[in-house]
């Protein structure tokens, strides 16, 4: 499922990027210059990149990769970063003006992975400001356009990395998702995406949101390449305090066209509820005949908790966020506007007056009165509690099913400017998104079909690690859906 | 001002000086002779998306301490955010410990004796913390007062802290000193904190008079600088209470260059820091067998290190409860009796002379110690055994080991020694006479006007005479001068 700004050679997968590249060297070249020919010809309207690496660069790292002989599992992909993962040498913006020149010292532990594994970094993605918001129209600098749609959003926070892989303007990209913000886009541009367990993959050099919430993953064209990716940057790491210890890997071999299990598969009466557009409800239904079809058993359960979780969720990340971008002074990095001869209180103010936009203020009010003394137990405490609940609640769930499916986003796209200025109707796209966050659990978006001529997401998630199954299903929905 | 009661209670922020590296990143501990910021990293610096990884040597550390404090340690070490503004805080929050909303210090419940002018004060300890430092900021006049600017070095920000707070059981400034020196001893004892490095050993003090208003004192970086700045403080409350004003509750800082406490802006330090658990710290399980573990392997504390020694040495319990509130002090007093013997005589001029002159001239006991040192001492304790020196010239070599760094043998080589030949001592004798007739007429009607004459001999001879031989002399020849 392409949009149609992707040609043939720019839309090779990786699997196929490697066995080329492996068989002859000159085929990464000219798929380096296919990718910057659409770059080129699209990026000025669909604008995915804050900072697009210039071509003769990229070309050098891919000289330089091919000399070295270690191809790895990326085979000289070009991987496109949500712009809130640090890179040494190239800003890291977040998508706000605070950090507009900031370039960080260091690299990301999973942009050292890519590194290492034959991935070569074409540029950094746009995305709404230090990750708040669902469309990407967040950004301190310009929205970026849906692939399909121009008129229309790509999803966020991380709207960026999906219009530039949706758009063949990349082989694969990283984002990140607190609450959805890697499947939200994935849906709506009609690609996969996927945030892992909470734990799996490390967030050393992700700037923070809502610290107990994020996690980085891949958002890919195919199944295949977003197992590829995970494969790559997954596993402990020892900069991360809250990194799982446990063995990963293989993920790659999940992608599978059977089933490799008769997987129990749930669906949660309250993610197809009320708000759900029939466009959606349409090519969601028709997954499920799909996978019924190919004789796995589909039940519907109730959680009614799940009413309380976007309340949580969002008292939870703002909370957190309100303390995550403290550190935003201007002092150290960042801007720094004229503060001459001010006491520093004062140039702290302008410092984050200036910097940052209205919908990351009004979060870092939001937090810190949810914060604040006396009102901790009875909104902070309460929206924990939830949250330890739904967990329970999941893994009671998970005792019964293997798998979980749901619509990823109950609406299609909506058009530039539509729900930006509702924050109601914003949030709301996030309702089946978030409580996966709040119990940690990995989830994946992958395109269940068009409504419209707009692609229409299926999020599939499962027990926490359970990566695996989650993979093999998404990859039946897959290969269905041309059936 | 007996009949009043004073309360203080104090805040202690020990740094864990023996860890190699600070709290959550690799950065050496040892920050003090870097250039300014050349001591960081992403982690310390709080860049965006580092995320702190914690040191468990700290933990050990932190336990030993609790233990030697008789505390109740907890099941589990959890951190929480502190928030508040402040250019010396890479994060704009301290990565604390919290006793609220079901978390728990490291630490509570415990207790440190002590004892001042022969009475026992027995002052509880609230809680034990675990925490991070701050950065320093630097003002190019040494002073905010006068500075255009202010510079910031984050080379100490990250460094591991244990914040010790007592309840408000101490009562006067002098017990305060000796509380925090054998706090400190104690840390010394468990090789924890090295509290002569500048700033390894502060306290935040409170302070309340007859039960009225709290004020808060910070920023003080020695005892001595603590006695100094309550005593200063609580004179001055007084002074508002004599003159029937009220004492306000408020934070105030000690400036030690002015030996006063100025009124802080209050605004700025208190009220809300939006505690809440810190996300990129899941908490620890502290094991019963690791404290179980770290209970059998600590050693001797000052207080039994006191006993021991008391007894061992036999120089009583006054002398033994002195030396052991310097670790260092003990162990050079050990070291020493072992080396020269007369450990009576070591102890008195380790506790009577070295500390008052380091004391007077704002030295560290280390300076102090490694000027009077076993082998000066050795030389010390043998010139007197021979008679070489007296007593009293004695307490002027050790004046001028500590204050000047002159080695005995240096000042026996001057002829610093005592005059014990009757004949020199005679004719010095003499011409004291010679020189006051009217002095020796008064010694002959009163007796107590001898000392007159014996000072002034003393004098000439530049103290080196023997003090009881010139008073024979005199005595003598008034005699033979009386009955002329």
């Amino acid at each position: 499922m392409l949009p149609p700004q992707c040609t043939r050679l720019a839309s090779t997968p990786i699997r196929v990027l490697r066995e080329r590249v492996a068989e002859d060297p000159d085929f990464l070249f000219e798929y380096i210059e296919e990718v910057y020919r659409v770059i080129e010809r699209h990026e000025p309207q669909i604008r995915a990149y804050i900072t697009l690496r210039p071509k003769e660069e990229v070309l050098g790292e891919a000289e330089a990769l091919l000399k070295s002989g270690k191809l790895g599992p990326l085979g000289g992909a070009l991987v496109a970063l949500k712009d809130n993962i640090s890179t040494r040498g190239i800003r890291t913006t977040c998508g706000s003006r605070m950090l507009e020149s900031y370039v960080p010292p260091y690299d990301a532990t999973v942009v050292s992975k890519i590194k290492e594994s034959g991935g070569i970094i074409v540029g950094k993605t746009n995305m709404d400001e230090f990750a708040m918001g669902s469309t990407t129209e967040n950004s301190a600098f310009y929205p970026t356009r849906n692939p399909w749609d121009y008129e229309r959003v790509p999803g966020g926070s991380s709207g960026g990395s999906a219009a530039a892989v949706a758009a063949c303007e990349a082989t694969v990209a990283l984002g990140s998702d607190t609450g959805g913000s890697i499947r939200l886009p994935a849906s709506y541009t009609g690609t996969v995406g996927l945030k892992p367990t909470y734990g799996l993959v490390s967030r050393y050099g992700l700037v923070a949101y809502g610290s107990s919430l994020d996690q980085i993953g891949p958002i890919a064209r195919c199944v295949e390449d977003a197992a590829i990716v995970l494969d790559v940057i997954s596993g402990h790491d020892p900069r991360d305090s809250t990194s799982l210890r446990v063995e990963v890997g293989g993920f790659e071999k999940y992608v599978v066209d059977e089933p490799l299990k008769s997987y129990r598969v749930v669906v949660i009466e309250e993610m197809i509820g009320e708000g759900l557009d029939k466009e959606v409800a349409g090519v969601f239904s028709k997954v499920l005949k799909k996978l019924e079809s190919r004789g796995l058993r589909v039940e519907y359960r109730s959680m009614p908790l799940l009413r309380y979780s976007l309340s949580a969720y969002y008292i939870i990340a703002m909370a957190e966020a309100s303390s995550n971008l403290a550190r935003y002074d201007g002092l150290r990095y960042g801007i720094q506007p004229e503060v001459e001869a001010v006491h520093w209180t004062d140039a702290y103010g302008r410092v984050r007056t200036a910097g940052f936009g209205y919908e990351v203020k009004r979060r870092i009010l939001l937090g810190a009165y949810i914060l604040s003394e006396g009102l901790y137990e009875g909104y902070y405490l309460k929206a924990a509690k939830v949250r330890r609940l739904l967990y329970e609640e999941f893994v009671r769930l998970f005792r019964e099913y293997d798998l979980a499916v749901s619509p990823t986003s109950p609406t299609l796209p909506p058009r530039i400017g539509e729900v930006i200025t509702d924050p109601i109707r914003l949030f709301s796209l996030d309702v089946n998104t978030t409580p996966i966050n709040l119990a940690g659990l990995p989830a994946l978006s992958v395109p269940g079909g068009l409504a419209n001529g707009l692609p229409v997401g299926v999020q599939v998630f499962g027990p926490p690690l359970s990566e695996g199954p989650i993979l093999n299903l998404a990859r039946i929905i897959e290969v269905s859906r041309s059936e | 001002m007996s009949s009043i009661t004073i309360a203080i209670g104090l805040e202690v922020h020990a740094q864990i000086t023996s860890l190699r590296s600070k709290l959550f990143c690799g950065c050496p501990s040892d920050y003090r002779d870097r250039p300014p910021n050349a001591n960081v990293c992403p982690v310390c610096l709080g860049l965006p998306g580092s995320l702190p990884v914690f040191n468990r040597r700290a933990l050990e550390k932190a336990v030993a301490v609790a233990l030697a404090l008789n505390c109740e340690i907890s099941d589990k070490l959890s951190f929480v955010r502190k928030h508040y503004f402040y250019p010396d805080m890479p994060k704009n929050y301290q990565v604390s410990q919290y006793d609220r909303y079901g978390l728990t210090p490291l630490a509570v419940g415990g207790s440190l004796t002590v004892e001042v002018d022969g009475s026992r004060r027995t002052v509880r300890i609230r809680r034990i913390n675990i925490e991070e430092d701050t950065g320093r900021i630097v003002y190019p006049e040494r002073s905010i007062l006068g500075s255009r600017y202010a510079l910031v070095d984050y080379n100490r920000a990250g460094i591991a802290l244990l914040e010790i707070v007592t309840e408000p059981d101490l009562r006067s400034p002098r017990e305060a000193r000796v509380f925090l020196e054998k706090l400190g001893s104690v840390l010394e004892h468990l090789e924890v904190t090295d509290t002569s490095l500048e700033g390894a050993l502060r306290a935040d003090a409170n302070v309340s008079i007859a039960g009225g208003a709290r004020v808060e004192i910070k920023n003080i970086g020695s005892p001595k600088e603590l006695e100094k700045a309550l005593s200063y403080e609580i004179s001055r409350q007084l002074s508002i209470i004599k003159s029937g004003g009220t004492v306000e509750r408020e934070t105030r800082h000690w400036v030690k260059e002015k030996g006063i406490t100025v009124a802080s802006r209050a605004k700025e330090l208190e009220g809300e820091y939006r505690y809440f658990p810190d996300p990129d710290l899941p908490p620890i399980p502290v094991g019963r067998d690791l404290i179980e573990r770290i209970a059998r392997s600590l050693p001797e504390l000052p207080d039994s290190r006191a006993r021991r020694i008391a007894k061992e040495y036999e120089i009583g319990d006054y002398m033994a409860s002195v030396l052991v509130l310097h670790k260092r002090l003990c162990d050079h007093f050990e070291a020493s009796s072992r080396a020269c013997g007369s450990p009576k005589l070591i102890a008195s001029l380790l506790v009577n002379e070295l500390l008052r002159w380091v004391d007077e001239a704002g030295m560290d006991i280390a300076t102090g110690v490694s000027r009077l040192s076993t082998d000066r001492l050795c030389k010390l304790v043998r010139y007197l055994d021979s008679g070489l020196i007296s007593v009293k010239l004695l307490k002027e070599y050790v004046r001028l080991a500590v204050l000047e760094d002159t080695d005995p043998e240096e000042l026996v080589f001057r002829g610093m020694t005592a005059i014990r030949e009757a004949e020199e001592l005679e004719r010095v004798v003499e011409e004291v006479f010679r020189e006051n007739p009217k002095a020796v007429e008064d010694a002959l009607k009163d007796p107590r006007a001898v000392n007159f004459l014996v000072g002034q001999v003393m004098k000439k001879t530049g103290k080196r005479a023997d003090p009881k031989l010139v008073n024979e002399i005199i005595r003598r020849r008034l005699f033979e001068h009386g009955s002329r």
